[in-house]
């Protein structure tokens, strides 16, 4: 049976505790109640609240507890309720957690897990993608899964690692995308990308939800005798600029896609290490689809305007093949 | 235990408590009065000057595998768990024998074989850590305990409530101990709350507090061990208020020209060094030439670890990109 996304990451939490006594969630109404979205139902009956700890309403308390839990050996995952909560445990995460390791050479394994995204008319407060606040951090360690078996593979992973991870968990897909997990325990290397689709004629870059968008696009595309390579960036720290580099080299296009706004996203860096790196085997300007620069608006139709889409994505693969 | 045996053991504890004081108050002149201006220190100082009583009476009662969180005005928590005055030094003047090898400056070090964890600049940061801490602690079922130093202006940052209330819900074995010198910078408590005392605010999250002479070692010490009873017991955190006063400006560069000439003079004569010193003479704990003795000693020692953390070298630029992650 089909595994969803958000439960292959329920069954990645599961498994970690299983495993490892020193492994334990923190956040707010993730016990009795299981979590807003669900991920931690059922934890409480079988981990009990020692190991599923509820907190206040409290996110520098939850992120700054779980740090200083992780410098006694375990290996706290942290939840909080919504991503765009994160900014309250801001200075945890990126003056406490980050710095720790270079400063002195404490090592804080902890995961911020943060459900983000558009498209589910939560409005401003409850569908930011605030990723890139985290990405210009060196110290922390940023993915956003896009696939179940990502999921799965990378919040193990996750919660494994000796840096402190943020986990960025797109709530569009929790329930919508969904695959056949292999048993066993297994593992996605934090840091590395994927080519989700090979292609040869340009390149889409992307991760999280707009991974669909990208792929809807790229079958269009497909019909009308354009092969598009789809790239998953999976991890955004560290970025894995050779895979991205590697497609263009190959298809000399480069379209860049992501949910986050415009100014200071991903696709920024992106293209400048394109530029840098690859320049030669340029034969169209770098292209962007993104979000523009506004709060994310509640009423479908500023949503859905607000959000890339694949007939956004076609339209400038369009105009990329004929430069 | 008798009276002479008890006054023994104050004796042997005043004797402890006066050479970490001294030996505090004298790596911090050297490093304010001498090195800074000699321009050997490369950034910032910030000091415990009249505050060497709430570090060394409370950190004397620290277990070696309680966990640590001291503030920039705390060194001596550090001396009574070992680290080497040369590595301070060095550490303030960014060299490798620095506790953070030259990646940060003055106090901003720690050490987790030492069971210390090193603050950031915004402070009440920490008291959530220090929580967290506490609750692994707990979550461990080990005896030991988190002790946690800030100043009265963190108890204006949100951090700091968010750790108290949460250290409280859940009962945490963990001991706050504040240092209220009465300025916050240039801010002094009047203007940075409305209640009276910081132990004033234990009530709102059910915390017990109390208020302490925080210049006097021996009564921050019977305080501490008052505080570390009920946390050790299970019962919760417990907060104590230390009333003490910044015998300096807030860093090396601030001649603190805001805080009244008759607030330092009535300061000065409560120094706490020097009570403990007439203390000692008048109990009969120690004569004269003892405490010269000890006086002598640390300065020797303190030329030492000058002469070792000069000697030391400063990190090599090559080393800039190591250590932001494990693997590089």
């Amino acid at each position: 049976m089909p595994t969803t996304y958000l439960e292959a990451i329920r069954e990645g939490l599961w498994e970690e505790m299983e495993r490892d006594p020193d492994v334990f969630l923190l956040g707010e109404d993730i016990g009795v109640y299981g979590g807003a979205f669900k991920v931690t139902a059922g934890f409480h009956e079988r981990f009990g609240e020692r190991r599923v700890v509820d907190t206040p309403i409290s996110e520098a308390a939850i992120v700054g507890a779980a740090i200083g839990a992780s410098f006694l050996g375990l290996r706290p995952v942290a939840e909080m309720q919504f991503a765009d909560f994160i900014s309250c445990a801001f200075d945890q995460i990126v003056n406490f957690a980050a710095k720790c390791r270079y400063r002195w050479g404490a090592a804080v394994p902890i995961v911020v897990r943060a459900p983000s995204g558009g498209g589910v008319h939560g409005g401003p407060f409850h569908s930011q993608n605030p990723e890139m606040w985290f990405v210009r951090t060196p110290g922390l360690k940023v993915v956003a899964p896009a696939t179940a078996y990502d999921a799965k593979g990378l919040i193990k992973a996750a919660i494994r690692d000796n840096d402190p991870v943020i986990f960025f968990e797109h709530k569009a897909l929790y329930r919508r995308v969904k695959e056949d997990l292999p048993p066993g325990d297994w593992t996605v290397p934090i840091g590395k990308a994927r080519v989700a689709r090979a292609g040869s004629d340009l390149s889409i870059v992307t991760y999280g939800a707009m991974l669909w968008t990208a792929l809807e696009a790229a079958e269009t595309l497909a019909g009308e005798g354009v092969s598009a390579e789809v790239v998953d960036l999976r991890t955004l720290l560290p970025l894995d600029r050779e895979t991205v580099c590697d497609s263009v080299k190959k298809t000399s296009k480069a379209l860049l896609l992501h949910e986050d706004t415009r100014t200071g996203g991903m696709a920024g860096e992106l293209a400048a290490t394109i530029s840098e790196s690859v320049f030669e085997h340029l034969d169209a300007p770098i292209v962007r689809v993104t979000a523009p620069d506004t709060p994310v608006p509640y009423s479908p139709p500023l949503e859905e305007a607000f959000l890339p889409n694949a007939a956004k994505v076609i339209e400038k693969a369009r105009w990329l093949c004929r430069y | 235990m008798g009276t002479q045996s008890m006054s023994a053991t104050q004796a042997g504890l005043a004797h402890k408590c006066f050479y970490y004081m001294a030996l505090m108050r004298e790596i911090e002149d050297r490093v304010e009065r001498k090195l800074y201006r000699q321009g050997k220190i490369v950034g910032g100082v910030y000091v415990g000057r009249g505050q060497e009583a709430i570090s060394v009476g409370a950190a004397l009662l620290a277990e070696p595998e309680d966990v640590l969180f001291p503030s920039h005005r705390d060194m001596a928590a550090f001396l009574i768990r070992g680290v080497p005055p040369g590595r301070i030094l060095a550490q303030y003047m960014g060299r490798e024998g620095g506790l953070t090898r030259g990646r940060d400056g003055n106090m901003h070090m720690g050490d987790l074989k030492l069971h210390i964890v090193a603050f950031i600049s915004a402070l009440a940061a920490t008291v959530p850590v220090a929580a967290g801490a506490a609750l692994a602690l707990q979550y461990k079922g080990s005896g030991n305990v988190a002790m946690c130093w800030f100043g009265e202006g963190s108890t204006s940052l949100g951090h700091w409530h968010e750790g108290m209330n949460f250290a409280s819900v859940k009962k945490l074995p963990v001991a706050w101990i504040c240092n209220n010198n009465q300025y916050a910078y240039s801010t002094p408590v009047s203007a940075q709350m409305a209640c009276a005392n910081v132990a004033d605010r234990g009530a709102s999250y059910n915390i017990p507090a109390e208020i302490v002479d925080g210049n006097d070692v021996l009564a921050v010490h019977e305080a501490t061990r008052r505080a570390l009873a009920q946390v050790r017991s299970g019962a919760g955190p417990y907060l104590l208020e230390c009333k003490t006063f910044r015998m300096t400006g807030h860093s090396a560069h601030d001649a603190a020209h805001y805080v009244p000439q008759e607030l330092r003079d009535e300061w000065e004569r409560l120094d706490p060094i020097e009570r403990l010193e007439t203390r000692m003479l008048a109990e009969g704990w120690a004569a004269r030439d003892e405490i010269d003795a000890v006086r002598a000693q640390i300065q020797r020692e303190v030329d030492e670890a000058v002469a070792w953390a000069e000697a030391s070298p400063f990190p090599g630029a090559a080393s800039l990109l190591d250590g932001v992650y494990e693997d590089g």
